[in-house]
């Protein structure tokens, strides 16, 4: 998962596309994903992380990211 | 105390640094309809109250006895009234001699598609009146007319829609044909309707044309996402400022009531081959919607600044005010850096006047 370089995210959870104007509203893990993705971690290590502070289903897990990356690729958001 | 004493009392010892005196600039601008489909004139004012250049008086023209602009007084220090366009290039300009006569007007503004035409065709006489403007030609006002956009696209290697000249209800059927469902039909200079069907067209054409005469313009539908530029031509070929803006809320008119400046290198570009393509001179903007194989097509070309202009200013790019140095015969730096995610919000605002002040607008034509 990469995101495009210009996205500004905030710990509040608020993405800015400034190429579009688009802005979105992420839920705290959310927000917390892509703050890692931006600081340049890979997906193996934060769905690691996440396994480890959350009650959650390896399985599980990989649905629900294959979804954010889903909506993340369908807001244009990845490059 | 002695007549000596008391004048040496006032000799001050201590040092006074006094602000540089910025040269008085006595500047005249229309679009004074700050109303829900508002006239730029308001916010090109605005603008230009922020330069640090000259120190302003600024004369607003209008047309209506109830433009919003006219009693912004912090704004406008005074206004006077203009003929209609329809009246004519000698009515305007007998009235526009007889304000340079009141006041000291050295740049005049004009902010109208439809007033444009006859300001162009004055401009030498303004010249000689000590008006100055900063106005594109009047080949470049034909070309990039509604009614010569595929036209022009084809000679400049722009992507455009294809589009049609609407003289009657009869030639909706051929132009549906030609371009196919949903149409878009629009007036020569301002107000479109999307029609999907042969009745929602007719219906779109009486109003259409009652409102702002034949032709109307058939133009190919086009699905994606409105963005504007707002740029500054400096009549070389170079855009001296590029400034692109999404709309964020739309009126039922299609006007922005609020939007968010752009990043988009692709925009940019754009707006600098337009300029260079036609040499524009003035401001402009350039109306475009991108589709989701993210082409640009360029809708509509506006041959002024656009009424949300006051961003370009906020966002570090004072378009209005670069205009005003560049009919001066000032230089005009390249302008590269903007703000992007600068927002406007519109709003509406209840103006308290008094009916005496109205009354010396209708009456006497000047406020």
């Amino acid at each position: 998962m990469k995101l495009k370089k210009n996205i500004a995210t905030s710990e509040s959870g608020f993405i800015f596309n400034p190429a579009t104007g688009d802005s979105f509203s992420a839920n705290p893990l959310a927000a917390d994903i892509l703050a890692r993705v931006k600081d340049g971690q890979d997906a193996a290590a934060i769905k690691a992380d996440i396994l480890e502070h959350y009650d959650v289903a390896p399985g599980q897990l990989e649905k629900d990211w294959d979804d954010l990356l889903a909506q993340l690729r369908e807001f244009n958001l990845l490059d | 105390m002695s007549r000596v004493s008391r004048l040496t009392s006032h000799v001050s010892i201590n040092p006074v640094l006094l602000p540089p005196t910025r040269p008085r600039l006595t500047v005249a601008v229309t679009g004074l309809n700050a109303t829900d489909s508002p006239g730029p004139g308001v916010a090109v004012i605005r603008a230009l109250r922020e330069t640090v250049d000259f120190d302003l008086r600024i004369i607003g023209l209008s047309y209506e006895a109830l433009e919003p602009g006219i009693y912004l007084r912090e704004l406008v220090d005074k206004t006077y009234q203009l003929p209609y366009p329809t009246a004519g290039t000698a009515a305007l300009l007998e009235r526009l001699q007889y304000i340079r006569e009141q006041e000291d007007v050295a740049v005049l503004i004009p902010n109208f598609d439809a007033e444009l035409f006859n300001f162009i065709k004055l401009a030498p006489q303004l010249q000689a009146l000590g008006i100055h403007t900063f106005l594109p030609t009047l080949a470049q006002l034909e070309a990039r007319d509604k009614l010569n956009l595929p036209a022009f696209g084809t000679t400049h290697g722009l992507r455009v829609p294809a589009s049609q000249a609407l003289y009657n209800l009869a030639g909706i059927g051929a132009a549906a044909e030609a371009l196919g469902w949903p149409l878009v039909l629009k007036g020569r200079y301002y107000d479109a309707a999307v029609v999907h069907s042969l009745a929602q067209a007719e219906q779109a054409f009486g109003r259409l044309s009652g409102q702002w005469g034949v032709p109307l313009i058939a133009q190919q539908f086009v699905a994606g996402q409105e963005i504007n530029i707002a740029g500054l031509g400096d009549g070389h070929g170079r855009a001296l400022s590029v400034v692109p803006m999404r709309k964020l809320t739309i009126t039922d008119k299609g006007k922005a009531w609020a939007g968010i400046t752009l990043e988009d290198e692709a925009l940019l570009a754009l707006a600098r081959c337009f300029a260079e393509a036609t040499k524009w001179r003035g401001g402009f903007e350039l109306e475009i919607m991108r589709t989701t194989a993210d082409e640009l097509f360029i809708m509509e070309i506006n041959p002024r600044f656009p009424a949300w202009i006051y961003l370009t200013a906020a966002a570090g790019q004072n378009q209005p005010a670069a205009l005003l140095r560049l009919a001066l015969g000032l230089p005009v730096p390249m302008m590269e850096e903007y703000a992007v995610g600068k927002m406007f919000v519109r709003y509406a605002w209840d103006l308290i006047t008094d009916y005496t002040a109205f009354q010396e607008v209708a009456a006497l034509g000047e406020l």
